[in-house]
């Protein structure tokens, strides 16, 4: 039977991991490597490296640590961050990356999902997506969050679904760092309106969160980030408790 | 031992050299006809889409020499696919080592299938030291469906065959470089054959 996936986040900047609350104020959580290699020793299902200051200083991604966690890791991990063509995503790949996220760049030009899908099939291209809830409607943001677009959330995930996308990554601007939980509602209706996996993001605080977000929320995988780094959640502790509510995960 | 991963442009294939540097084996991405052939063990691995792994596979020559090979062969993934008879992607013709053919899951489960799955039923000591329902890391849209000959089944939207075996040729359905320590046991187990 397939998992639900847990997945730790490592927010990187300068070779560093950080995690901003709400996206603001970086705190410092830690060597990436390390934590790469800890995690995926205590359970962690899939890793995601976001070089969250890349789109908007245009820096590439950090190529050598994804060389250096590859040769250390035996799990898969997506990295993301300022991903703005195939040369980009050839590089990670080459260098050991599993799968590449894209998040502002496929917003601003639709066509580098299909460009991406049709040269390195779409189980490796994951389009993350930053939305808030503005009055009653989920608007898409871009750079981190700071910059609103007119696009709907959900016509925008029909549409990279249809474009070649393999899996979503959705985060909820009003939950991220919060820990206040994740945005079930609109990850249930995102579950229902595309056939790819969705994976949810922002918001959570504590186990029950993450129970909630596989049963209401209807994820297919749950990413976090500082309930992790700061020893807040222990990755396997989550796992037994998620079993004994009958939620299917790796252990 | 040296082991010859097949290289024909295919997404990410460093992990797998990676993963045989970290149990101490000698590997080497070649699409040289004489490494591939006077090797100890041949990795064919495999992301990606189906009928343009096919065509880049034709370009080198790779198609006729690949079925012909004696040493063990572990084709992974869409490596696996390739070596079946045909598949629904893009209705690919395969290199028919595997006599059957790769079909597409329905719209009654998500697809891709991405995740950690229970592989059963395991026949072959390509699985020593592997517990059944043992879970490996999966990733694909098309699968070969469940076989008397398997040498382990998965459950997704049915039963389904996710490993198999015929003479000298290996396949798995799963990434065992990307499956933690048992995926690791079974390259290990694959380089003892």
């Amino acid at each position: 039977m397939l998992t639900k996936r847990i997945i730790p986040c490592l927010d990187i900047k300068n070779g560093r991991t950080v995690k901003g609350v709400n996206f603001v104020n970086l705190r410092d959580a830690g060597d990436p490597v390390e934590l790469a290699k800890l995690y995926s020793e205590n359970g962690a299902d899939e890793l995601v490296f976001l070089d969250i200051s890349a789109t908007e200083e245009r820096r590439k991604t950090l190529t050598k640590l994804v060389h250096d966690v590859a040769e250390q890791i035996n799990i898969p991990f997506t990295v993301g961050g300022g991903i703005s063509s195939i040369e980009d995503v050839d590089m990670l790949l080459k260098n050991g990356a599993d799968k590449v996220s894209i998040n502002s760049s496929a917003v601003k030009r639709p066509d580098l999902i299909d460009e991406l899908s049709n040269t390195y099939g779409n189980q490796c291209i994951v389009v993350a997506i930053d939305a808030k809830l503005i009055g009653d409607e989920w608007i898409v943001h871009l750079i981190g969050g700071k910059e609103p677009t007119s696009i709907n959330l959900f016509d925008w995930a029909i549409e990279v679904e249809k474009r070649g996308a393999g899996e979503i990554l959705f985060t909820s601007m009003n939950n991220d760092g919060s820990k206040e939980g994740f945005a079930n509602n609109a990850l249930a209706r995102l579950s229902n309106c595309v056939n790819i996996p969705v994976i949810a993001s922002g918001g959570a605080g504590n186990i029950s969160h993450f129970i909630d977000v596989f049963k209401k929320g209807k994820a297919d995988a749950a990413l976090a980030a500082s309930v992790f780094h700061f020893k807040e959640i222990g990755i396997k502790t989550l796992k037994k408790e998620l079993r004994q509510q009958a939620i299917s995960v790796r252990l | 031992m040296r082991v010859a991963i097949i290289d024909y442009g295919a997404g990410n294939v460093k992990s797998l050299e990676f993963a045989f540097k970290r149990l101490g084996v000698n590997s080497s991405l070649t699409s040289n006809s004489e490494d591939i052939i006077s090797a100890d063990k041949v990795i064919f691995p495999g992301v990606g889409e189906a009928s343009s792994a096919m065509r880049k596979l034709k370009l080198t020559g790779l198609d006729t020499l690949i079925p012909e090979l004696k040493q063990p062969v572990l084709g992974i993934c869409l490596g696996m696919q390739l070596l079946c008879n045909f598949s629904e992607e893009n209705d690919t013709k395969g290199l028919g080592v595997f006599d059957v053919d790769v079909v597409k899951f329905s719209k009654q489960v998500k697809v891709p299938q991405i995740g950690w799955n229970t592989i059963y039923n395991l026949r072959s000591e390509l699985f020593d030291g592997i517990n059944n329902n043992e879970f490996m890391y999966l990733v694909h849209s098309y699968f070969v469906p469940k076989l008397d000959t398997a040498i382990a089944l998965s459950d997704y939207e049915e039963a389904y065959t996710t490993a198999l075996k015929k003479d000298n040729f290996y396949g798995v359905q799963f990434h065992p470089e990307k499956s933690s320590n048992a995926g690791e046991k079974l390259l290990k187990n694959f380089i003892e054959l």
